[in-house]
């Protein structure tokens, strides 16, 4: 007989459940101000505090405070803020139109509106994002067309990829979006190798990659990496920490007592970890990161933390596993209200100015609903031509195709 | 089909090892987007010698060594691919290619659709495949029919070094994702699967005469390697070897088609031939069930039905894992096929 007590396997259970309130005391916060900046070109072993703490810049009152506070033009904020009010209402009416049934699924990005619209603002129109589903605020800020944006969620006949994607799978080169996948990480080693590609021909455009935390634990976030890492690639490998994948807290894709940022350091990665619902912060990360992409520095990875609003997708209901007012209690707030605060302080806002965006917004966004759909929609029945659907499998169609498009017309 | 070409006249004798190295020199050189890499690509040269000299000529930006990561290969070539590269990468296995399938299936083979055409992958995936060698169960797999099975790739496999540097070129070339399979028992000389035989060499073989300039085979065709009225065998790589020598063992004039072009495929050829001959045998090393052999026996029954004199023989590798004492029972040789050969001939 063992003398050894019997072995427990361990299965870590989130915060918070239903009619249970959250306890937020996991999240790894730090005041505004507190976290220290670095030079752009130091090592990830000198960083490793920047990976457990958390660089912010906005405190509760609005001031912008610390060494984080970027050097950045108020209309480029406003800028953002505009982007960041058109994500969500963009959203909020597309939500409406999938339970309408004029599109068959959407994916809103509530709460998460900041990570995208600030990067973007940091970034170079011809740096090619590689996102994950929930990065339609890249679109939004880049201003990537809405009419086109809702046909591909229609399915009519002006979608751009001719109805053969599911709603919110853009994709859209102009605007340095690339195609999405249904398939969970693929995209970030991906981006690692077309910065790799950048970087061969000596180029100067940098890559953005994007992954949620659940999509952490697949293989090919490692593998990303490990190739940006031995490459130097010039990448940045965002990891968007909103705490669920769709049902499972972050804690089961390996984030309890740890944090996803430090996975870059021990991958020898230059990494931080940002209040991801600080849109000063971000852009700051994002800029600091950007110089070193540029600079040959290397790679860097950001660990954004957030909170994911909104039901996973319109095929999905928190209520059933996480406390249904969850967000309210989360530590970080809401992105659109805090750079409100900040702007309002900078006299830059004001309820009126705020109650015009929104009021334009609503108009631009209804006006290209209204124009997508003069073009059917998946439910209408005017969708792509069904001939088109053996088209581009090649370059050329194969004799095969001919043939089984031939007889979809017996 | 005829090879398009500047110039054929300046020819060497080649293995197959040498020819598939001189098309991606060439590439190299005739492309600057071309960009090979892959483990133990680099600086060694490969484990097959398959790249020798490459980095050493044309730079180690254009020719490096990757970490062991198939799916980070794999996934790092579609985007650059997708930035606008054309890269030549290595799975220095094909029994270790599982690890990219994602990638391969899921992004590769599909980049061009789901954009509409946005955003494209021309990208080779050379892999080193087939048994024969003692490999046992992961240096000896043929794992043609998972490629073949997926809308979008384009799967090749050469038999000789005059196609191999032809095929791998087209395949370069391609703007369409391929996956290039390299019999590696083929590598160094021609098989016909007598083991007892010293290995022959490739030297003085009518198809190891390669040119030593730019040409290359077309995708698509489908090669008569061995002219014949009594039956038709539909066969690639190594086995197109072991066909021509259980020709001889039955004494039957069966016409060797060598697919080359695995999917899509020369459909005009194989209907031809059989229609011609009236009898099929399919032949491959991969398992039987479900293998591409099915497809081939599905296509001829298609497109054939009236012509046939027999049931279509399928010769395959048995439904096991591949072993490694058991070789020789496990891979078909000269005396299966002959026997197939016989039954489809003595069939009513």
């Amino acid at each position: 007989m063992s003398l050894q007590p019997p072995l427990a396997l361990y299965v870590p259970e989130p915060a918070g459940r239903p009619g249970h309130p959250s306890d937020f005391s996991y999240l790894r916060l730090a005041p505004a101000g507190q976290a220290r900046r670095p030079p752009v070109n130091s090592s990830a072993a000198e960083l490793t505090d920047l990976a457990y703490t958390l660089i912010r810049v906005l405190d509760d009152e609005g001031c912008a405070v610390g060494p984080w506070v970027p050097d950045v033009d108020t209309d480029v904020l406003k800028t953002g803020m505009r982007a960041m009010m058109k994500t969500r209402m963009f959203d909020a009416r597309m939500l409406i139109a999938q339970r309408q049934k004029k599109m068959s699924f959407y994916i809103q990005c509530l709460g998460e509106e900041a990570v995208g619209v600030a990067q973007a603002l940091a970034l170079n129109l011809d740096d090619m994002c590689f996102c994950s589903y929930r990065q339609q605020s890249i679109l939004m800020a880049r201003n990537a067309p809405l009419v086109d944006i809702i046909c591909q969620l229609l399915s009519n006949e002006n979608d751009r990829l001719k109805g053969r994607q599911l709603p919110v799978l853009y994709s859209m080169r102009d605007f340095g979006f690339f195609t999405l996948s249904g398939n969970l990480a693929t995209q970030f080693i991906q981006a690692v190798g077309w910065a790799m590609a950048s970087a061969i021909k000596g180029d100067t455009r940098i890559a953005s990659a994007w992954i949620g935390d659940g999509a952490t634990a697949e293989s090919d976030f490692h593998s990303a990496l490990i190739f940006a890492h031995v490459y130097r690639a010039p990448v940045i490998l965002n990891v968007v920490n909103n705490q669920w994948a769709i049902s499972t807290f972050q804690a089961i894709a390996g984030g309890e007592d740890t944090t996803f940022a430090a996975h870059g350091i021990g991958s020898g990665i230059a990494s931080l970890r940002v209040d991801g619902n600080d849109f000063l912060a971000v852009y700051s990360a994002s800029c600091w990161a950007a110089q070193r992409a540029r600079n040959n520095i290397g790679p860097t990875l950001i660990e954004w933390v957030t909170y994911r609003g909104g039901a996973h997708s319109t095929s999905d209901d928190p209520s059933r596993y996480r406390p249904e007012n969850d967000w309210e209690n989360f530590p970080l707030g809401d992105p659109i209200p805090r750079l409100r605060k900040h702007l309002e302080r900078l006299g830059a806002w004001s309820e009126q100015e705020h109650q015009r965006v929104a009021k334009e917004l609503e108009a631009e966004i209804a006006a290209a609903q209204k124009e997508a759909e003069s073009h059917g929609s998946l439910a209408a029945g005017r969708t792509p031509d069904v001939a088109s659907m053996f088209e581009d499998v090649y370059k050329d169609m194969p004799a095969h195709l001919q043939r089984q498009r031939a007889q979809l017309g017996e | 089909m005829a090879a398009q070409t500047d110039d054929l006249k300046q020819t060497a004798a080649m293995t197959m090892v040498q020819a598939l190295r001189s098309a991606m020199d060439i590439m190299l050189t005739r492309d600057e987007n071309v960009v090979v890499f892959g483990e133990d690509v680099g600086f060694f040269g490969g484990v097959f010698r398959c790249t020798e000299g490459l980095q050493e000529k044309h730079g180690r930006t254009r020719v490096f060594d990757a970490p062991i990561s198939e799916s980070g290969i794999v996934g790092a070539a579609v985007g650059m691919a997708a930035y606008g590269l054309r890269p030549v990468v290595e799975i220095q296995f094909a029994d270790y290619y599982y690890p990219a399938m994602d990638q391969i299936v899921s992004e590769a083979a599909r980049l061009r659709y789901r954009s509409a055409g946005e955003f494209t992958s021309p990208m080779t995936i050379r892999m080193p495949c087939g048994g024969g060698i003692f490999g046992g169960q992961t240096h000896s797999q043929s794992p043609e029919v998972l490629f073949t099975h997926v809308s979008g790739l384009r799967t090749v496999m050469p038999s000789n070094p005059f196609d191999a540097k032809g095929l791998l070129i087209a395949a370069i070339e391609s703007d369409d994702p391929v996956i290039f399979l390299e019999p590696k028992r083929l590598y160094n000389g021609p098989f016909d699967g007598d083991h007892d035989k010293p290995v022959v060499p490739w030297s003085g073989h009518p198809l190891a005469d390669v040119p030593l300039g730019y040409y290359s085979v077309p995708l698509e065709s489908a090669a008569v390697f061995r002219p014949g009225r009594a039956l038709t065998v539909l066969t690639y790589g190594t086995m197109v070897f072991v066909a021509q020598a259980a020709c001889e063992l039955s004494g039957i004039d069966a016409e060797i088609i060598d697919l080359r072009s695995l999917w899509p495929l020369d459909l005009d050829t194989l209907v031809k031939s059989v229609k011609k001959t009236g009898r099929c045998v399919v032949v491959h090393e991969a398992t039987r069930s479900s293998g591409f052999g099915a497809e081939l026996a599905a296509l001829v029954q298609e497109h054939c039905f009236y012509h046939l004199e027999a049931p279509i023989e399928r010769v395959a590798g048995w439904d096991t894992p591949y072993p490694h004492a058991q070789e020789w029972a496990y891979f078909p040789g000269p005396a299966r096929l002959a026997a197939a050969f016989k039954r489809s001939m003595e069939a009513a």
